[in-house]
């Protein structure tokens, strides 16, 4: 029943070469970053780099390897990948649970919705929370990478949206064999919660991952930097020339450049490598998130 | 099911209302333990901060504490407006912020009605998978990236700059371009992300409306303009409220990674600000300060966009 017009099909061509060229430029910088990480300094000072390595070689991984700050602060967020996750999960479902109560079922759930939407609306300031940090003794601490941020409210939003689409029968059916409400949470809820709980996990493993700035003012020693703020500090910071001089001969080989590509490039290799297949989740966040609203 | 007292139409006696509250009571403590543990951190690490904005009103001394710092009411704010910086770094957050809201709706919502123009199911989740990728790095990644191809003399858009004959752009280290290059590489990480949340809400858009008005003989344009951007007018609503929220914060993870001081006079922030002054020149009080002004209009922009919101468009965030 569509007539195709021949405006509609100038369209479809531009329409489809111009969104192409749009997602090639979300593509292209990433390339050029790993070619340069590839490449021999002196071709990428040069500007000869593009979209593929000139002088393909290693020397800038190798020195890399040699540098055990990167593999330190590796560690690091590892620590913290593995202690913030788990607690942030267990807290925010232990805190959605109840929340996605019926009103009338849990009469204080009023004031606690009000207890967790306020720091939505509020931010203490990052004086504040720095003193705050500093006064519970977290400074210099694995734990003042966990604790703090171990609270996200969108995401117990997200959980309790989902927790409450839950049908009631499952639910009551339960109770009447006589199960509590952690019977009911263990058994019930979390089993049919899947996708809403991977989705969270996701959320919360890429915002340890990527979280630099916590680690920046916290963290006095470099040692305990988790691996984005050590990049940070070597990416944008400083100067490479800041090292010893054992690495001086090192660094005649390598320019700044294709150190900071090869870390930079590292540290971005576990979401490029999770992404294609975890990205659905990510996109049911957002539209679960969003548009159910 | 089980008739309960008030079923039956008798007002149920006191004993009963009792029994029956303490019933629900004692079922209902579990849920109080569950979110205990949330509720303390959310005490400790969000809401004591909040009462540590007192700060602002002290010339606080850490050794000194919280209560033992000496008051002095606003002289922190009045020291803060007369510095001849301040009221550059409010002018350039508001500026950047501004125009990265516009941005950041302009954009996702053409993409999205130009991606649903698309024919083909499989590439368009193709495209949309792609688009929304640059969301999950890092500013420090993104930073140590666009530093490098950026650069005039050595990054390949610097380079092809050249190329095409035109004259080289420090899009980082010339303060007039350094607020448009802020809002553009921001939007290119974001875009996907509203990209996607336009596209399912173009989804919701009834068919049927596309249908009578190609009866109608209404191109597709004229279809766009008084179909889909009206049906997408709330989803446009809730993601600019949501973003009014934010607004102030300009996107500090950006600028501190990609600015520098010679472009302070456009680019530097509140946020920036309030970074060095406090934990670079440890001025607390001061940081504070200009901290506890920003949430305060943060805050009253918020209020202002839930009532325009409200009164607008019918629509309520909660």
């Amino acid at each position: 029943m569509r007539k195709k017009t021949k405006g509609m099909q100038v369209f479809a061509v531009v329409n489809y070469i111009f969104l192409t060229a749009i997602a090639l430029t979300c593509l292209l910088p990433m390339l050029n970053l790993l070619a340069i990480s590839f490449s021999a300094s002196p071709a990428v000072s040069a500007g000869k780099v593009g979209l593929w390595p000139v002088n393909f070689t290693f020397e800038s991984y190798e020195y890399m390897a040699n540098k055990p700050e990167f593999f330190i602060s590796l560690g690091v967020s590892g620590k913290r990948l593995l202690l913030g996750v788990p607690i942030s999960m267990i807290v925010s479902v232990l805190a959605a649970y109840p929340l996605s109560r019926q009103n009338n079922e849990f009469k204080a759930r009023k004031y606690y919705i009000w207890f967790f939407v306020v720091p939505m609306l509020f931010y203490g300031g990052l004086i504040p929370s720095y003193m705050v940090v500093r006064n519970t003794g977290l400074l210099d601490s694995i734990w003042a990478l966990v604790l703090p941020c171990a609270i996200n409210v969108f995401n117990i939003i997200l959980l309790m949206n989902f927790f409450r689409s839950i049908p009631k029968e499952m639910e009551e059916a339960a109770a009447i064999d006589g199960a509590g409400h952690f019977s009911i949470l263990l058994r019930i809820v979390l089993p049919v919660s899947a996708p809403v709980l991977a989705t969270v996990l996701l959320f919360f493993i890429v915002n340890h991952w990527n979280a630099w700035f916590d680690g920046l003012i916290y963290m006095n020693t470099p040692a305990n930097y988790p691996l984005q703020t050590y990049l940070q500090t070597q990416v944008v910071g400083q100067d490479l020339m800041a090292s010893t001089t054992r690495d001086i001969r090192q660094i005649g080989n390598i320019s700044d450049r294709t150190g900071k590509a090869a870390q930079v490039f590292l540290a971005a290799i576990p979401v490029l490598a999770v992404y294609p297949f975890l990205q659905k989740y990510f996109t049911t966040g957002i539209v679960m998130g969003s548009v159910k609203g | 099911m089980k008739t309960t007292v008030s079923d039956t139409g008798i007002p149920p006696g006191p004993r009963s209302v009792k029994k029956k509250r303490t019933a629900q009571w004692k079922r209902n403590l579990p849920l109080h333990f569950m979110i205990l543990p949330a509720g303390i951190l959310l005490l400790v690490y969000n809401y004591f901060p909040l009462i540590g904005n007192i700060m602002a009103f002290q010339k606080f001394r850490p050794n000194e504490g919280f209560f033992g710092s000496k008051w002095v009411g606003l002289d922190n704010f009045k020291y803060v407006f007369s510095l001849p910086d301040t009221p550059g770094v409010i002018w350039n957050t508001f500026f950047i912020a501004v125009m990265k809201l516009i941005a950041g709706i302009v954009i996702p919502v053409i993409v999205a009605l130009l991606l649903n123009e698309m024919r083909s199911v499989r590439y368009k989740r193709v495209l949309q998978t792609v688009v929304y990728f640059p969301h999950f790095l890092s500013w420090v990644i993104l930073s140590g990236i666009m530093i490098d191809i950026l650069s005039p003399s050595q990054g390949i858009i610097g380079r092809a700059f050249t190329a095409l004959g035109l004259e080289p752009v420090f899009f980082l280290g010339d303060a007039g371009v350094f607020p448009y290059s802020m809002v553009f590489t921001e939007s290119w990480k974001e875009f996907g992300f509203g990209t996607i949340v336009y596209l399912a809400a173009l989804t919701g858009i009834d068919p049927n409306l596309y249908e009578a008005a190609e009866i109608d003989g209404a191109n597709r344009w004229k279809q766009t303009l008084n179909i889909t951007l009206p049906g997408l007018m709330p989803t446009v609503v809730l993601m600019t409220i949501l973003a009014m929220g934010n607004v102030l914060n300009a996107g500090f993870d950006q600028i501190f990674n990609l600015y520098s001081p010679q472009v302070y006079s456009t680019g530097d922030i509140l946020d920036t600000f309030v970074y060095r002054l406090g934990m670079v020149d440890a001025q607390y009080s001061v940081a504070t300060a200009v901290g506890l002004f920003k949430s305060v209009v943060s805050f009253t922009m918020l209020v202002i966009s839930y009532a325009v919101a409200y009164k607008y468009t019918d629509y309520r965030v909660f």
